[in-house]
């Protein structure tokens, strides 16, 4: 390979680099200029043969003395420098490549791929959530995180004060209401409305009253006010606080700042209105959840239920029961499976509930009290239809005397202290369907101990087993009552419900009800009865 | 020492009495026994962890030794439920409630299809008398319900119990779906294994060996909640195979084939009554179903301790351990193209081949 400096000599080569676009300079061993072109005389005014680099090149090519590019600004561009050896004397050959732009775009790059990673986590975090304190949580700490020094999330009134959350530069978030004037800080009370639409607003921080501006975050240098749009509302304001010392915001971190809000003010939104729904279904589905089952007089009582819906917990089946007003009255426990699922079941339901509640003046006659209720269906606008079993059951003694009537439903075992099991011999039509009903009554003697099984054909039939298709049948129930002599009624009806669950397994099943009234065993203690709930 | 035999030496005393109380179903008695723990000075927190738990634990042991019957077993814990009830009303247990308010909020639930509520609620009480807010929403969760709940109260960790290893799949969905809502959880139960390793697998946040580790685990700093871009397919690369989902969706027809085939190899089956019959078709099914959770888990051992402890309960209730062997090589002969499958039977015979030399062996 011919070398450089030979090159160097000849008005050919010679003329090839010193017309290079990019500025050239052979420097020679002691540092000193000995050629350079155009564009490098241009970018380093002074540089001429002769003259040693360093007194008009920045330290960083100057110091330079090893084989790899350099790179550095000049002025107010940025350069790389290559060096290229000259073995025959010692020297150095410097091609300088302007990088300025090509620094711009990388860096506006990165700044760009930040934000994106950052609007992706803060969208994953946001839509974890539907909770919306929690939401007020995430959006304060993910604000400190990667826009500013300190935020704090305000939330429109709720009650007398405003929901606030604050994080500060320990990246811990505080909770709180304040009871403050959101004038008090310009932009703030627009942002909270919505209303004028207004862009983020830089305030002068010395505006910032106290609650805003804490203790520990030092200086402000910048302070800005954001609103977070929800759906159609606004869902809250946003405060952004940067230290002073710290840089503005650029134009870049500002663009993200406003999508940042979009995700975060539609994240509490969506929070919010779920809050909203879930208190109202549950305020509803409180009426249409089953009592709480109690002891009544010398009658234990234990209920499970499980819809079938995984999303659901008001089914088609419902229990209700109503104490006896005065003691040695009867009790009257009701259980139902009503045609349909869902809401449409669930407000049937309702009805049914409330018009027995009605009828129990004439719960002696139970016959009575279902040709009443098929009455009231049958004047209803909407073909739907009831089973259900009325259970009247008093203390005699120590015994417990039960009357039973079924209607299209299945009848009633009992469960003897021996381990036999009886079916109530009781039967009759569903109610609902059709206009004169038929029913018969069957009354029973319950021993101490002893217990009258409820339940609704969800149980028996459930589908599956460990072969995977049979019915758990009445049979099977039979079977397993027979073990389950004696037993607690709590215990039996969690049993009765657990063995029909584990033979649907993961399967679809229906509602699954069942009650245990049982003849209530002596206390062995006196005294103590009071301390059972 | 002296004083540590002593105060266990009392424990026993109380122990003993809840014990023979709950198994004869009497909860008036059982009350009375847990009442006057209290009144000679047992603390509630240690009443509930070492008397009450203890005397659950030892149902599930003399249930496994067929020493009481199913009736007895149920009766027992619905005894041992209304101890705490009535424990839970108790001045003591509701002045230390009150004590720290605004503590926090824990969601305590077990996981769908888990029917062992008790140590739920054990843990439920002990949080209680902490100082802590708690939502207790019992035995056999769905999940659903259980992250509606968490979008509705928004607490600062839930608390999921599992004592079934069956349940492990279903616990894992639980924790990523509570995870997925930004909320810590910590799992203790049976199922984790007694060295938590199943939780970790799992990827909870925390894993406690009991109700009091698990007071003090969330009396600590809360644990990290996982991040929110991990996906549950990430803790377990080898569910790739799909061994886990083939054998889960053949599970009825792997029974059936085992004990259509088991008629002909067993000659006293055909002396079976219906109820035998299905016994023994349900305890393939159990087979079967802890097979698929190793698989799910891939851990052969789990599928190895299993066989052993119902060779355990079969031993005592007078069926040989060794009627296991036919339906082991029955399902390994259909899942013959399933490595991990066939590797995890394997596993299980070794062990229980081990189990029966251990116990007819010089002691």
């Amino acid at each position: 390979m011919a070398g450089l400096t030979s090159g160097l000599g000849r008005e050919a080569t010679g003329a090839v680099w010193r017309a290079a676009p990019h500025p050239v300079l052979v420097v020679d061993a002691d540092g000193v200029i000995e050629q350079l072109n155009e564009p490098a005389r241009l970018i380093l005014p002074g540089a001429a043969p002769g003259v040693p680099l360093a007194a008009v090149a920045p330290a960083w090519l100057v110091e330079e003395a090893g084989s790899g590019p350099v790179r550095g600004p000049i002025g107010d561009r940025v350069f790389e420098a290559r060096p290229v050896r000259d073995d025959d004397h010692d020297g150095l050959v410097w091609w300088l490549t302007d990088r300025t732009d090509h620094e711009r775009v990388a860096e506006a790059l990165r700044a760009e791929r930040e934000r994106t990673a950052f609007l992706v986590d803060a969208s994953n975090e946001l839509l974890a959530s539907l909770n919306l304190d929690r939401c007020m949580e995430v959006v304060a700490r993910l604000a400190t995180r990667y826009l500013a020094d300190a935020a704090l999330v305000i939330l429109p009134l709720a009650g007398r004060r405003h929901p606030v959350a604050y994080c500060g530069p320990d990246g811990r978030v505080v909770r709180e209401h304040l009871a403050v004037d959101p004038h008090e800080l310009p932009g703030l009370a627009e942002a909270l409305q919505g209303f004028p639409p207004m862009p983020s607003r830089w305030i002068d921080p010395a505006a910032a009253p106290g609650w805003v501006a804490r203790q520990g975050l030092g200086e402000l240098g910048s302070m800005v006010v954001t609103a977070l749009p929800g759906h159609g509302v606004s869902a809250g304001a946003l405060v952004l606080l940067r230290r002073s010392g710290q840089a503005g915001f650029s134009e870049g971190e500002e663009v993200a700042a406003r999508l940042f809000s979009a995700r975060a003010g539609a994240a509490m939104s969506a929070a919010r209105l779920y809050a909203e729904q879930a208190s109202i279904t549950e305020t509803l589905m409180r009426e249409l959840l089953p009592p709480r089952t109690r002891h009544l007089d010398g009658v234990e009582l234990a209920a499970r239920y499980r819809p079938s819906g995984l999303s659901e917990r008001v089914g088609g089946d419902f229990y209700d029961l109503h104490p006896a007003p005065e003691e040695g009255q009867e009790s009257l426990i009701v259980l139902g499976d009503v045609c349909g699922k869902g809401l449409e079941a669930a407000v049937l339901t309702g009805t049914i509930r409330n018009t027995l509640q009605a009828l129990l003046p004439m719960a002696d006659d139970h016959h009575r009290v279902l040709e009443l209720l098929n009455g009231a269906l049958l004047s209803g606008d909407r073909s739907l239809f009831v089973t259900l079993v009325l259970a009247s059951a008093r203390r005699v003694g120590t015994r417990v005397s039960l009357r039973l009537t079924g209607a299209g439903h299945p009848p009633p075992l009992i469960v003897r202290a021996d381990g036999r099991v009886e079916a109530a011999r009781t039967g009759g039509t569903l109610i609902g369907m059709l206009e004169t009903i038929t029913s018969t009554t069957d009354t029973v003697l319950l021993d101490p101990g002893e217990t009258c099984v409820l339940y609704t054909d969800g149980i028996t039939e459930a589908r599956g087993g460990p072969l995977g298709d049979e019915m758990f049948g009445e049979r099977r129930l039979r079977e397993e009552l027979a073990q389950c002599a004696g037993m607690p009624p709590e215990a039996l009806a969690e049993r009765v419900q657990m063995l029909a669950s584990q033979w649907a397994g993961d399967g679809d099943h229906d509602d699954m009800a069942v009650i245990a009234i049982t003849a209530a065993r002596p206390a062995r203690t006196a005294g103590q009865e009071g301390q059972i709930p | 020492m002296t004083d540590v035999a002593q105060r266990n030496d009392g424990l026993a005393t109380w122990t003993d009495g809840l014990w023979e109380a709950a198994v004869a179903g009497d909860e008036y008695a059982a009350t009375d026994a847990a009442l006057a723990a209290l009144d000679h000075g047992v603390g509630m927190e240690t009443l509930l962890i070492e008397v009450v738990a203890r005397v659950q634990a030892r149902v599930g042991q003399e249930w496994a030794a067929n020493r009481i019957t199913v009736a007895q077993e149920h009766s027992a814990t619905a005894v041992n439920e209304r101890v705490i009830a009535a424990l839970a009303l108790h001045p003591a247990a509701r002045d230390a409630a009150r004590a720290e308010p605004g503590r926090g909020r824990i969601t305590v639930a077990c996981v769908d299809g888990e029917w062992h509520g008790l140590p739920a609620r054990l843990l439920a009480e002990v949080l209680r008398l902490r100082g802590w807010r708690v939502d207790h929403l019992g035995a056999q969760v769905p999940t659903p319900h259980l992250i509606a709940h968490l979008h509705r109260t928004g607490p600062d960790a839930v608390a999921l119990s599992s004592s079934i290893a069956t349940r492990l799949p279903t616990a894992h969905a639980a924790i990523t779906a509570c995870q997925a809502t930004g909320t810590p959880v910590l799992v203790g139960g049976a199922a984790f294994g007694p060295d938590g390793r199943y939780a970790r697998l799992l990827g909870a946040d925390a894993w406690a060996p009991d109700a009091r580790a698990a007071a003090d685990r969330l009396d600590g700093d809360l644990p990290a909640v996982a991040p929110a871009s991990r996906h549950s397919t990430d803790d377990l690369p080898h569910l790739d195979d799909q061994e886990y989902t083939l054998v889960t969706r053949s599970a009825s027809r792997l029974v059936r084939h085992v004990m259509s085939e088991l008629e002909q190899r067993v000659p006293e089956m055909a002396r079976y009554t219906v109820q035998q019959r299905r016994h023994t078709a349900e305890d393939i099914a159990h087979l079967v179903d802890f097979l698929a959770t190793a698989l799910y888990l891939n851990d052969p051992e789990l599928f190895g301790g299993f066989l052993t402890w119902m060779a355990g309960i079969l031993t005592a209730r007078g069926v040989p351990a060794s009627t296991l062997y036919p339906a082991l090589d029955l399902l390994a002969s259909r899942l013959t193209e399933f490595p991990r499958a066939t590797g995890a039977l394997a596993h299980a015979r070794a062990a229980l081949r081990a189990s029966e030399s251990r116990a007819t062996g010089p002691a």
